[in-house]
């Protein structure tokens, strides 16, 4: 036979190639959302009240010096620590709170030199000027986890009746908070600060001191 | 039939270009979805520390403040940590009138609930961030949250 001209090469399917691709990037493809600690700062007081007399063992201090190292109630301690000796100080309801109630719900061995009640224990941190901002963090992140940590034990005491599912109760309080924000579900909304009055976030920082 | 004619019969025909379009459109959509929008360049090294505790930022209602070493290509301003805001370099006094600034210019029901997002580069300094967090209470913006990478869980 004679030579014959190529046959035209059937473009139709290169559409679903292409869509093909197209659905494929936009799945795996994650936009970066930015994550983080929030905390609050404290607002700046003029007035020259004399600050309340804060019991010695209701406070828990943290000293980070400019090698990073750690001292912990003056004792130097270990980071991988520090969670379970914060989580142990905020849980040791040794006496009562303001209102004269004994922590029923605490778990700790009620010593006498930690902490009073959840209410009253205090968490203070306090940091060299040249602390590098990763340690700075890492002990951020190691007491909020501590607060987390006992927030969703209680969460899981008293609602985890109300998902049965979740692993994690106040972590699933919280997203079903976030999802359902436009509108407001005052039930969700008291039982979340139900969870975090039981455990109420006292974590003050003090200036680095000036040199 | 001329021998010309002959010759004609031999040659392939044009390449069709019905897929091109399909092309150009697949790779709009790639630059499309994988293009991270961000509104100023940084100026500075920005490592973030980890943290397994983290919270989701809420875009709508942040103001950024960048911190760290000057990069390599902003050598000039020095080894010393920096504080960048938008598309600057500021110095401390600076930081509360630009976050005040940068809050009036917020949608007017989310400035009570703005939040200062920190993008500070590990290696820096803890005292630069006091002084970050000093100015901040001046300025009466309370909120703050060190934004940091995810650490898995262990």
């Amino acid at each position: 036979m004679a030579k014959r001209a190529a046959p035209e090469v059937n473009a139709g399917s290169m559409a679903d190639i292409a869509f093909l691709l197209l659905i494929f990037f936009l799945v795996t493809t994650t936009i970066e959302k930015d994550k983080g600690l929030l905390r609050s700062l404290p607002p700046i007081d003029d007035s020259q009240v004399t600050p309340p007399i804060i019991k010695q063992k209701n406070l828990f201090t943290v000293l980070i010096n400019r090698n990073n190292q750690l001292l912990v109630e003056d004792e130097q301690m270990d980071i991988k620590n520090l969670r379970q000796a914060a989580i142990d100080f905020l849980d040791n309801g040794g006496s009562t709170n303001a209102a004269g109630e004994s922590c029923t719900y605490c778990k700790g061995k009620g010593l006498a030199d930690s902490s009073d009640h959840p209410d009253k224990a205090i968490i203070s941190m306090k940091h060299d000027r040249e602390t590098s901002y990763e340690q700075y963090m890492d002990v951020q992140n190691e007491l909020v986890a501590a607060y987390n940590f006992l927030r969703e034990r209680e969460a899981a005491r008293l609602y985890k009746k109300y998902y049965p599912n979740a692993d994690k109760v106040f972590t699933a309080m919280l997203e079903e908070k976030e999802k359902n924000q436009y509108s407001k579900d005052e039930v969700l909304n008291e039982r979340i600060e139900n969870v975090k009055s039981l455990f109420p976030m006292k974590l003050s920082e003090a200036e680095p001191d000036k040199n | 039939m001329s021998k010309f004619r002959k010759k004609d019969k031999g040659e392939l025909p044009a390449i069709s270009t019905a897929s091109l379009p399909d092309i150009v459109f697949m790779l709009l959509f790639f630059f499309m979805v994988a293009t991270v929008m961000r509104d100023s360049t940084l100026m500075i090294e920005n490592s973030l520390p980890s943290a397994d505790q983290v919270e989701k930022l809420k875009k709508d209602r942040t103001v950024f403040i960048y911190g760290g070493k000057p990069n390599s290509q902003y050598k000039q301003f020095g080894t010393e940590p920096r504080i960048q805001f938008n598309d600057a370099f500021i110095g401390v006094e600076d930081v509360r009138a630009s976050v005040i600034q940068a809050i009036s210019e917020l949608n007017e029901e989310l400035q009570s609930k703005v939040v200062i997002g920190l993008k500070v580069d590990k290696n820096t300094n803890a005292g630069l961030v006091s002084d970050i967090k000093q100015e901040l209470r001046k300025a009466n913006a309370l909120k703050v949250m060190y934004i940091a990478n995810t650490k898995t869980q262990n």
